[in-house]
């Protein structure tokens, strides 16, 4: 690694201010595909409206508005006739959508706003946006996109660990399974065996098409607003009870030598911070750009051992209805759709709501998000009543 | 396959030199005076000190190989010639990460570990990409 070996401690107060503090008050979500015929302003707008509906609010009452993937704050506010005291655009990696939910809880924390509207618009699919190519550090050897930097790490983790790419599939498969009992995946009805993944076209091995995400158009809008406001609203507030985030950047422009390790290690302070512990969890939301990320996930949040993720999710332990650990019950970012985090972090809020009819977890109280990036992060959502 | 094709290096005050020592066939990387570790990419600072205190050296050019991927789809038009190509991830005996290409020998006889050294076979027009193989 370049730069500094340690990382600044986790600092954690008990209890951690903002605990319990903010909450869901509305979530809304389009239909992913290829829409030629609108963009990312229109498919905001769509989620957004979806949103105010759900908490039963107007434009008018949203006084903060966060937007990602929506090329202007200012000419979106303008179009949904939004005058806030608190406005940004934030950052296009996935990443940013917990950044986001973070900056989102402390504006209301301070009381820079009351009611924050949080709207991610992506219209790759239709303008055949590419993840990768162009000019960078290294594309004069041909390195280039984000799946190529995670087939690079998962390589060495079979190499460091016993690990193969045959250990990936039962991510893909379960997260496919579950697309197939959401109607709105887009890979709903197109089931897929261990043997697909293994015999999938290769894109940049050791990675092949089944452990790449799916690009497509649309959008998903969170209301956030404090826990007593959001208990006068129209739907049960789902709670952020614990956000925790630490950064390492000194990896020299190449990928990740330490698989993210020790900062998604750190990020094992979210438990302290909500107060309640990985046993209380029933079902997690993992930023799934690509399978190995899963596989860092779990291992950096201690579900299992560094370098026994292959074991871990071998026999089912991910999927609904027979494993501990149910993960991205909508599909995921590898059968639903990519929606950078926005969305797996508002199928973890409809878990907790109880609005997953055929997918839903038994009895889900709390879930657990995680992100494994240069922003590592984990955020743990409850059931107000939990 | 052609490394004249390839995309051409992105030049900047901080890389200039490193691109100008490849050209002249030698692998060059700044060393911070203070801890005496060097860094890559080329940058104003060092990392370990924020300080503008280094020194360029010339590397010993050997390192192993940290992990390598092959890569099956084109993104480049001036590579599309060399689906599939390898790119390895080279840890530089001085400690710096290079991810480059494999030449004089195939992915598949590449070995996490293997040590490789560099050598200098051509570029787009102006520069001199640097190209790892078995260590000479």
């Amino acid at each position: 690694m370049n730069g500094q070996d340690t990382l600044a401690a986790p600092t954690v107060s008990t209890p951690w201010s903002l605990r319990d503090k903010v909450a869901f008050a509305g979530i809304g979500t389009t239909r992913y595909g290829n829409f030629p015929e609108t963009d990312s302003y229109g498919l905001g707008c769509e989620a957004l409206n979806a949103a105010l509906d759900d908490a039963g609010l107007r434009p008018s009452d949203i006084d903060g508005l966060i937007v990602n993937r929506i090329p202007s704050y200012e000419r979106f506010a303008e179009m949904m006739g939004i005058n806030p005291q608190y406005c940004l655009l934030t950052e296009a990696p996935g990443r940013f959508s917990g950044v986001s939910l973070a900056l989102a809880m402390q504006a209301i924390a301070t009381g820079a706003a009351k009611t924050v509207a949080l709207v991610y618009g992506n219209n790759g699919r239709s303008v055949r946006m590419m993840y990768g190519g162009g000019d960078s550090q290294w594309s004069p050897w041909g390195m280039t996109s984000p799946g190529a930097i995670h087939a690079m790490m998962w390589r060495r983790h079979m190499h460091d660990f016993g690990t193969t790419h045959a250990d990936l599939g039962p991510v893909s498969v379960a997260f496919r399974k579950h697309a197939c009992l959401n109607p709105d995946a887009v890979m709903h009805g197109k089931p897929i065996t261990l043997e697909d993944h293994a015999k999938a076209r290769p894109i940049c091995e050791p990675l092949k098409l089944l452990d790449y995400c799916l690009i497509n158009d649309g959008a998903v809008a969170w209301i956030l607003t404090s826990a007593e406001r959001a208990r006068d609203l129209r739907r049960p507030p789902v709670l952020v009870s614990g956000y925790s985030r630490q950064d390492r950047f000194s990896y020299g422009s190449a990928p990740a030598d330490d698989y993210w390790y020790p900062t998604l290690s750190a990020c094992r302070s979210v438990y302290d911070r909500a107060g309640f512990g990985r046993d209380d969890v029933q079902g997690l939301g993992i930023y799934d750009n690509f399978s190995p990320t899963v596989m860092f996930s779990l291992e950096g949040l201690g579900f299992c051992g560094q370098g026994e993720s292959g074991d871990f999710v071998r026999d089912g332990t991910l999927e609904l209805g027979t494993g501990r650990w149910p993960t991205n019950t909508s599909g995921g970012h590898l059968s639903d759709s990519y929606m950078q985090g926005w969305g797996i972090i508002a199928e973890c809020v409809r878990q907790l709501r109880g609005d997953c009819e055929g997918r839903q977890i038994p009895d889900a109280r709390a879930m657990q998000y995680i992100c494994a990036t240069h922003i590592a992060q984990s955020i743990l959502f409850r059931r107000d009543d939990a | 396959m052609s490394l004249q094709t390839r995309p051409k290096p992105v030049v900047d005050n901080w890389n200039r030199p490193f691109w100008e020592a490849c050209a002249e066939g030698r692998l060059v990387l700044q060393r911070c005076t203070e801890t005496g570790k060097c860094f890559f990419p080329p940058a104003p600072v060092s990392p370990y000190t924020g300080r503008p205190d280094w020194e360029w050296i010339i590397a010993s050019g050997k390192g192993e190989l940290w992990s390598f991927v092959v890569f099956h789809q084109n993104y480049f038009p001036g590579m599309k010639d060399e689906i599939p190509y390898p790119v390895a991830m080279v840890k530089l005996d001085e400690g710096p990460y290079l991810l480059t290409n494999l030449e004089g020998m195939k992915a598949d006889d590449a070995k996490i570990g293997m040590r490789l050294s560099v050598r200098f076979p051509g570029g787009p027009e102006g520069f001199a990409l640097p190209q790892f193989g078995p260590e000479e």
